[in-house]
C-alpha cells in the first residue's frame, strides 16, 4: 500500500473517516472571504502561520543587521563608518577634522541590546512556535482549524502590535533601550540613568508586556487544541514529535511568561509611580538618590525565571521540527519515541528549577549556586539522550541529503557543540572565570541562536510545499547551508578562546586593554564571516519569496512520503484543511520501512495482526 | 468561526478548556507577585501595617456575587428567566462593589501613611490588589455584554449562550477564589 495513489487516498479519507458535520455549516457565501479577511484579520491557522514567518523574517533581518553594524565596530575599530551615516544619522559622530565618523557607544549598546531582544523574543520565539506550531498544529492532529481562531488571529496582532512599538523606539531622539536584553535595574529602571533608559526603555515595555500577552494567547491555543481537537485515533501517544514539542512548549510559556509580565509590572511600578521595588542605595552624577530598600536581584530572579524556560521555548520546537524532519527523510522511525517524549518533559520540567545559574556571580548565597548547579549539569542527561536518539535515527538510515535534512543534520552538530559549553558554565566555581565573557557568547549562539534557526530553516525548506503548493530551490538551499554552517563556526568556535582569556561581552572597544589588544585580527576574521552570514541569508530570503509564485509547483500530495496527516489535504490548501471527512488515525506516524512497505501514513487502516503503538 | 469546534458530548468544551488554560496564566502571574512578595520580606526592612476594614467588606462582596452568579447560572438553566435576571444583577452590583470598595481602601491606606514611595511592602499592597482588579474589571466588563444580551434577547436557552454564560460565571469564580487567595496571604504574611 506504499504507492496508494492520491486517488485512493482521498477515498479512503471519505469512507473510513470521521465525519464531524463540518460540510453541513457551508452555505455558499459564508466563507467568502475579501482580501482584509483573508491576508490581513485571517482567523485561518495556516494564513496566521505565514504571517507569523514573515513577520519573524522581517524581524530577522532587522536583527542581523544589528550584529553586522556592531561587528564592524569590533572588528574595524579603526576604519571610519561615515559611510552608514544615511542611515543611522547622530549616531555615527563624525570627527570634522579628519571625517573619520565612529559609531556613538551609547549606540553601541542600543545595537546589542535591540539585536538580543529582537532576535530571542520576535525571530525565534514569535517566529519560530508561531509559525510552526500554527501550521502544524491542526493539521497534523487533523483539526479544522485551532480552538480559538479569533484569539488565534488575536496573538498575531498582540505580536505586530509589539513589533510596530519597538520598531518606533529605535526612531525616537533619545535612541532605543540599551542596557541589554535581559534589562536588568537599575539600568532599566531609572529613567535618567542613560539615554535608553527613558522613552526607549518604556517602548520597550509596552512593546514586550504586548509580546507576552500574544504568547500566552497563542499558548492557549496551542494547548486546547492538542488536548482537545485530535481527530478520532490520534491519541496522545501517536502523535508526531513535532506536535509533542509545541505542546510542550506552549505549557513552559504559559507558566514562565506571566512571571516576566509580573517583572514587568514591578519596574514599571519603579519607573513611574516611585516605587523602589529594585532600587536601593543609588547614585547618579554624584548624587544619592532616595530611593531604598529594593534589590535589584529579586528582578534578576523574575527575569530568569522566565529567561531560562524562554532559551528552551526556543529550541523544543526546534528539536521537534528536527525530530520529524529527520525521520522522514532518513525513512527511519525516529529512535526512541517515548524516550524523545519524556526528555522533552524532563528537559521543560528541569528549565524551570535552574535560572540562577544566570547570576552566580550576582551575590546569591554560594550555597543557593550548588542546588543550581546540580540541576544545571543534570539537564545535560535529556539533552543528552535527544541527541543519542537522533544519531541513532541516522544510523544506518536511507539518508536523502536534501536541503531540509542538511538543515537537520547541522542543527545536531551545533547542538552538540553550544550544548558540551553549558556543562563547563553550569559549575559555579568555573563560572566565575567565564561569567561575562565571550565564552557565554560562543555557547548560546551554537546552541540557542545558530541551532534554533537551523530548526527553523528545515521546518522551512521542509513544509514550504505545504505553505505555498511550491518547492523552493534546492541549489540555493544547499549553497544556503554550507555557507551559513562555515559561518556559524567561523564566527562562534573563535569566541571561545577569546572568552577562556577574559575578554568581556558587550564592551564597545578593547583598544584600550593591554591584554586583549592581540585578539585585533580574531575579532576582524569573526566580522568579515558575520558579513558574509548576512549576505548568505538574503540568499535564502530571495530563494523564499521568488519560490512563493515562481518555484517548482508541487503535482504530489505528498512529495516527501511522509506518514502524517498534513500530507493527507489538498495541494491547495482549503478552509477547514480537509475538503471532506476527517481522517482517522489508526498508528504512530513513524512506519517507515515497516515490512515491506517504504511508508504507511497514519491514516492507513492496520492489517490483521499489525501494531499500530510504539 | 464558531462552527470550527463541534462539542463533543462527555467532553469539556475546548473554550472552557481554554479559558482554563487561560487562568492558569494568570494564576502564575500572581504566584510570581507573591513569591517575591515572600523573598523581599525575608530580606527584611519591611513595613507591617493592618489593612482598612474596605478590604473585609470588598471580600464579602465578592464572594457573595460569586454566589449570586452561581444561582443566575442555575435559574437559566433551570427555567427559571426572573430569577436569571434578578441574581444576573445582583451578582453585577456586588462585583462593582468589590471594586469601588478596593478603591477606598487603597485611599484609606494612603490616608495612613501606606504610600507607594514607602517600604515596599506598600507597594507590593498596591501592585497585587491593583493587578488583581484590571483583572476584576474584565470580569465586568464581560458581565455588563451578559447583562445586555439578558435584558435585551429574549429568553431562550440554547447551547451557544448556555456556554458564553458559563464561560463568564467561570472566569468570575475565578477572580473571587484569586481575591480571597490574596487577601488571606496578604493578611498572613505581613
Ligand atoms: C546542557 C545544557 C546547558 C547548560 C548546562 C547550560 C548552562 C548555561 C549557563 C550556566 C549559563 C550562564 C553562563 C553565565 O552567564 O555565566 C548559560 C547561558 C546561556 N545559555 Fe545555556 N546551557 C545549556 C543549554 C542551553 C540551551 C539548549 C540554550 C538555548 C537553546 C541555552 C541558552 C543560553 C543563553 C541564551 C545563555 C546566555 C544568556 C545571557 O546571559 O544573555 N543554553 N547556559
Ligand atoms: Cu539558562
Amino acid at each position: 500500500m506504499a504507492n496508494i495513489s492520491i486517488h485512493e487516498d482521498d477515498i479512503l479519507i471519505n469512507e473510513q473517516g470521521f465525519n464531524d458535520h463540518f460540510h453541513e455549516h457551508h452555505h455558499g457565501d459564508k466563507y467568502k472571504t475579501n482580501f482584509l479577511s483573508h491576508y490581513v484579520f485571517s482567523t485561518d491557522h495556516k494564513m496566521i502561520s505565514k504571517q507569523f514567518l514573515i513577520t519573524g523574517m522581517f524581524w530577522a533581518v532587522v536583527g542581523a543587521a544589528f550584529s553586522v553594524i556592531f561587528r564592524l565596530q569590533l572588528g574595524f575599530p579603526e576604519e571610519s563608518l561615515a559611510w552608514i551615516k544615511p542611515l543611522l544619522g547622530k549616531w555615527i559622530v563624525v570627527d570634522p577634522s579628519t571625517g573619520i565618523g565612529k559609531l556613538a557607544p551609547e549606540f553601541y549598546y542600543a545595537l546589542v541590546t535591540m539585536h538580543g531582544t529582537v532576535i530571542v523574543f520576535f525571530v525565534l520565539t514569535a517566529g519560530l512556535s508561531g509559525t510552526f506550531s500554527n501550521l502544524l498544529i491542526p493539521l497534523q492532529v487533523g483539526a479544522r482549524d485551532m480552538a480559538s481562531p479569533f484569539m488565534n488571529m488575536l496573538s498575531y496582532w498582540f505580536f505586530f502590535t509589539a513589533g510596530v512599538i519597538m520598531f518606533y523606539s529605535l526612531f525616537i531622539s533619545t535612541g532605543p533601550f540599551a542596557g541589554g536584553w535581559v534589562a536588568y535595574p537599575p539600568l532599566s529602571a531609572l529613567p535618567q540613568a542613560s539615554s535608553g533608559s527613558g522613552t526607549g526603555m518604556t517602548l520597550w515595555l509596552i512593546s514586550l508586556i504586548c509580546f507576552v500577552i500574544s504568547v500566552v494567547l497563542g499558548g492557549i491555543n496551542y494547548i486546547t487544541t492538542v488536548l482537545n481537537l485530535r481527530t478520532k485515533g490520534m491519541t496522545m501517544w501517536r502523535m508526531p514529535l513535532s506536535v509533542w514539542s509545541f505542546f510542550i512548549t506552549a505549557i513552559v510559556g504559559l507558566l514562565t511568561f506571566p512571571v516576566l509580565a509580573s517583572g514587568f509590572f514591578m519596574l514599571i511600578a519603579d519607573r513611574s509611580l516611585g516605587t523602589s521595588f529594585f532600587l536601593s542605595d543609588i547614585f547618579i552624577a554624584g548624587q544619592a538618590l532616595d530611593r531604598v530598600g529594593g534589590s535589584p536581584i529579586l528582578y534578576q530572579h523574575l527575569f530568569w525565571f522566565l529567561g531560562h524556560p524562554e532559551v528552551y521555548i526556543i529550541i523544543l520546537p526546534a528539536m521537534g521540527i528536527v525530530s520529524e524532519v529527520m525521520s522522514v527523510h532518513v525513512r527511519k522511525p525516529i529512535f526512541g519515541y517515548r524516550a524523545m517524549v519524556y526528555s522533552l518533559m524532563t528537559i521543560a520540567f528541569m528549565s524551570c528549577i535552574v535560572w540562577a545559574h544566570h547570576m552566580f556571580v550576582s551575590g546569591i548565597n554560594p550555597f543557593l549556586s550548588n542546588f543550581f548547579s546540580f540541576f544545571t549539569i543534570l539537564i545535560a542527561v535529556p539533552s543528552s539522550v535527544k541527541v543519542f536518539n537522533w544519531l541513532t535515527t541516522l544510523y544506518g538510515g536511507n539518508i536523502r541529503l536534501n536541503t531540509p535534512m542538511l538543515f537537520t543534520l547541522g542543527f545536531v552538530t551545533l547542538f552538540i557543540s553550544g550544548g558540551l559549553t553549558g556543562v563547563f558554565m553550569g559549575n559555579h566555581v568555573l563560572d566565575i572565570q567565564m561569567h561575562d565573557t565571550y565564552f557565554i557568547v560562543a555557547h548560546f549562539h551554537l546552541v540557542m541562536g545558530v541551532a534554533a534557526f537551523f530548526g527553523m530553516f528545515a521546518g522551512v525548506y521542509h513544509w514550504f510545499p505545504k505553505m505555498y503548493s511550491r518547492f523552493m530551490n534546492e541549489t540555493l538551499g544547499k549553497i544556503h547551508f554550507w555557507g551559513t554552517l562555515i559561518c556559524a563556526y567561523a564566527i562562534f568556535w573563535p569566541q571561545h578562546y577569546l572568552g577562556l582569556a577574559g575578554v568581556p561581552r558587550r564592551y564597545y572597544s578593547f583598544d584600550s586593554f593591554e591584554a586583549f589588544k592581540h585578539f585585533a585580527d580574531m575579532n576582524k576574521f569573526i566580522t568579515i564571516f558575520a558579513i558574509i552570514a548576512f549576505f548568505l541569508q538574503l540568499l535564502f530570503l530571495i530563494n523564499f519569496f521568488y519560490s512563493i509564485w515562481h518555484g517548482k509547483k508541487m503535482t504530489n500530495k505528498n512529495p516527501w512520503k511522509s506518514n502524517t496527516l498534513e500530507w493527507t489535504t489538498p495541494i491547495e490548501p482549503t478552509h477547514g484543511n480537509w475538503p471532506g471527512n476527517l481522517p482517522v488515525v489508526h498508528r504512530w506516524a513513524y512506519d517507515y520501512n515497516k515490512d515491506d512497505r517504504e511508508y504507511v501514513m497514519q491514516h492507513i487502516p492496520l492489517k490483521d495482526g499489525e501494531v499500530g503503538d510504539h | 468561526m464558531e462552527h470550527v469546534i463541534r462539542f463533543q458530548p462527555g467532553k469539556i468544551h475546548p473554550q472552557k478548556f481554554a479559558l482554563w488554560v487561560g487562568m492558569a496564566g494568570i494564576a502564575m502571574m500572581f504566584a510570581a507577585l507573591t513569591s517575591a512578595y515572600v523573598v523581599k520580606q525575608s530580606a527584611g526592612n519591611w513595613l507591617e501595617f493592618s489593612f482598612p476594614n474596605h478590604f473585609y467588606f470588598s471580600t464579602i462582596s465578592i464572594v457573595l456575587s460569586s454566589f449570586a452568579l452561581h444561582k443566575s447560572f442555575v435559574d437559566y438553566k433551570t427555567g427559571n428567566e426572573s430569577g436569571y435576571k434578578w441574581f444576573l444583577f445582583i451578582g453585577f452590583i456586588l462585583g462593582s462593589a468589590f471594586v469601588v470598595l478596593q478603591y477606598f481602601g487603597w485611599t484609606a491606606l494612603y490616608a495612613m501613611g501606606v504610600d507607594l514611595k514607602g517600604n515596599a511592602s506598600g507597594g507590593f499592597f498596591y501592585l497585587i490588589t491593583g493587578l488583581h482588579v484590571i483583572h476584576v474589571l474584565g470580569g465586568i466588563a464581560a458581565l455588563i455584554v451578559t447583562m445586555l444580551n439578558a435584558f435585551s434577547l429574549k429568553y431562550k436557552v440554547t447551547e451557544k449562550r448556555k456556554l458564553r454564560f458559563d464561560l463568564v460565571v467561570n472566569y468570575w469564580h475565578f477572580v473571587d477564589i484569586l481575591w480571597v487567595y490574596l487577601f488571606i496571604f496578604l493578611l498572613v504574611i505581613k
